[in-house]
């Protein structure tokens, strides 16, 4: 299992457009990939669960991922967060 | 006539086509057996398909979506396959034996309620993206025909209580000349589109708008945010006019965009724009903005939970730094207190927060936050021309403090082996009427005065802009203001420094050949309203400004300053 921090750069937050981009990463996976805000854990794999966690931008969220591909599960979606999503 | 909120620019003529939703209501039927709950869940499962299929089509069939429209639906894509949902429904199916149409209207309703609730404006407007799937879904679920093609005539002006995304990204625009909605703000998506695809709209009108009938005549002024419903010739003909003038007017504007900002008789001035982080930059640089005039740096502070590091604040910088194209960026120092709070950092409530512990008085006071910002925006200032704004000033000895913090920053990063510009601008913003006054003392010590006119005016009034009351008394054209602005860009030109203005007046059309003649060199203002200020600096000449300014100088209230400019300005 892998944990990680990242600080969302996207000035606007995780709203639904970077929010469908990133599920549909963590759908390409096999292994479990979870959110963490707070204390509120969700699943990667909901809309309506990134939404309503409301996540800002400068606020800092917890990625979990549990699975046989959790490395490259990792890499990617490391790169997602300290790159791509500035430009959603 | 009914008034709204107009969202988008312009004027359109046309014929009222009225959107209808058919409201679907709970059956109220139970279940009896497991054979029925597995048809529903497959009806169910089945109206998803259909409707992933109905969204694909369109994403696919049609040529003229833009960026956000796609977007928009990659994102219901993912709404409708969302398990949330789906589990919600088959849930209610098995357990509280509903069926599909029950059980799917409640989960949406729940949804839509959770989002509705939420006390941000941005996630409110998306209780309108998980409606609107939840109806495609039901739509689908009754077997409804739900063919994405309206038919309109040419020149229709569509009346609904809301538009959805699917219906706005649906409207062909060489037929639907624009919109008017009961509800919505600024921010919903019906408004977002409208000025995406430029088409006039005027949303929030209420529910006077069911008063409306197919092919009732509109004029929808969307400047104004007015509607007029079957017109007599007098308004019907004023309006063509009108609109024709509008057209013709904002051809010109977009034209302007690379047309430099000088008189007819060649005094230059610089129109640049406020911002509040590098998301703005693209629409400054499409309206011909000259670079950034004021960069807020407040976006940075909140919506979270402590203090930005260092490392943060410098990738927000630096960001915008090279976003700009090596155009001047003036970044204003933390602004927070006054109406601005952060919920981390325990501000006390205070009895009157304008006059109190706010901006530059914070920072002298925790050199630590100051020291950090000052640091982060250093480091950028390699990529770009960055300069650095303080803001509240009201002594020289503020002036004195802010520079020696900024020095010691400098020290720190010359120690750290770090590059940076050992020249970057310093400037400070003149918005208290102490710092107006003796405008000739400081500007000995910096680079550069912005006005920031909105708290000047305040101040100097002694007027709260909050109040409704007195809001008559706030008032940027009262001649107390005007020769303090006089005055500070008058020490500006002795000095040799450059005088520029980031509050509102500066985007005031009344204002510019006035403040033109006064000798201001650089205007700073929301990027939309570029092209309008540079359509008059190009039409009128240094010499007109001059007797304008003298003209007013000599006016001894802003009734007969106002009559004035707006004579002038025809």
């Amino acid at each position: 299992m892998i944990t990680k921090d990242h600080i969302i750069l996207a000035p606007q937050g995780l709203h639904a457009r970077p929010a469908t981009t990133l599920i549909r990463l963590a759908k390409s996976f096999k292994s479990i990939i979870s959110l963490k805000k707070g204390d509120k854990t969700i699943k990667l794999n909901s809309m309506l669960n990134i939404l309503s966690l409301t996540i800002n931008g400068g606020e800092i969220i917890t990625i979990i991922i549990d699975g046989e591909d959790e490395n490259e599960a990792e890499t990617a979606i490391s790169q997602f967060f300290t790159e791509q999503l500035k430009d959603l | 006539m009914m008034k709204g909120i107009g969202v988008s620019q312009g004027i359109s003529i046309g014929r009222a086509f009225i959107i209808q939703k058919k409201e679907v209501t709970l059956t109220g039927v139970l279940l009896n057996d497991q054979a029925e709950m597995r048809i529903e869940i497959e009806r169910f499962n089945k109206a998803v398909g259909n409707s992933l299929r109905e969204i694909e089509s369109i994403k696919n069939n049609s040529s003229s979506l833009s960026d956000d429209d796609k977007a928009i639906l990659e994102t219901q894509i993912e709404l409708l396959s969302d398990p949330e949902i789906k589990d919600g429904v088959i849930e209610k199916i098995e357990s509280e034996q509903k069926n599909a149409n029950d059980a799917l209207l409640e989960v949406i309703t729940g949804f839509v309620q959770i989002f509705e609730n939420m006390d941000n404006e941005y996630m409110c407007a998306r209780a309108t993206d998980i409606k609107d799937i939840g109806n495609r879904i039901l739509k689908n679920l009754n077997g409804s025909n739900t063919s994405n093609k309206q038919v309109y005539g040419p020149n229709t002006i569509i009346i609904a209580e809301d538009l959805s995304p699917s219906d706005t990204i649906t409207l062909d625009i060489k037929l639907v000349t624009g919109f008017a909605t009961q509800v919505g703000s600024r921010t919903s998506h019906a408004a977002i589109i409208a000025r995406a695809k430029g088409i006039p709209a005027v949303v929030g009108c209420g529910s006077g708008l069911i008063s409306i009938k197919n092919n009732d005549l509109v004029i929808l002024d969307a400047i104004k945010g007015e509607l007029y419903i079957n017109p007599d010739d007098n308004l019907l003909n004023e309006y063509t006019i009108k609109r024709e003038a509008y057209i013709k007017y904002a051809d010109t504007l977009k034209t302007l965009k690379d047309v430099p900002a000088t008189t007819t008789d060649g005094m230059q001035v610089t129109l640049t724009a406020n911002i509040s982080g590098v998301e703005d930059l693209a629409d400054v640089f499409d309206n011909g903005g000259e670079g950034v005039g004021l960069l807020r740096t407040e976006m940075l502070f909140m919506n979270r939970d402590s203090f930005p590091a260092e490392d943060e604040q410098f990738e927000f910088y630096k960001k915008v730094a090279l976003q700009a194209k090596g155009k001047p960026v003036i970044v204003r120092t933390i602004d927070i207190g006054g109406d601005k709070n952060l919920p981390y950092f325990d501000l006390p409530v205070e009895q009157n927060p304008f006059l109190g512990y706010r901006a530059i008085r914070i920072c002298l006071d925790r050199k630590d936050l100051f020291s950090t910002q000052l640091k982060a925006i250093l480091r950028a200032s390699v990529f770009g021309d960055l300069k650095i704004m303080f803001p509240m000033i009201s002594n020289i000895q503020e002036i004195r403090s802010a520079k020696s913090i900024l020095a010691e920053a400098k020290a720190k990063l010359l120690q750290e082996n770090i590059s940076f510009n050992a020249a970057i601008k310093v400037g400070i913003m003149i918005e208290v009427p102490s710092a107006a006054i003796t405008a000739d003392l400081l500007a000995k010590e910096v680079d550069f005065f912005s006005i920031g006119t909105n708290d000047l005016c305040q101040y100097t009034l002694a007027v709260d802009r909050m109040n409704e009351k007195i809001t008559h008394l706030y008032d940027p054209f009262n001649p107390g203001v005007l020769r303090l602005l006089s005055f500070v860009i008058e020490q500006g030109q002795k000095n040799d420094i450059h005088v520029g203005m980031c509050g509102e007046m500066a985007s005031d059309p009344l204002a510019t050949l006035l403040l033109t003649g006064m000798g201001l060199k650089e205007f700073s203002m929301s990027a939309a309203a570029i092209p309008t200020i540079k359509n008059i600096i190009i039409n009128n000449s240094e010499i007109k400004a001059k007797q304008v300014y003298k003209n007013v100088m000599e006016m001894d209230s802003s009734e007969s300053v106002l009559a004035y400019l707006k004579e002038i300005a025809g």
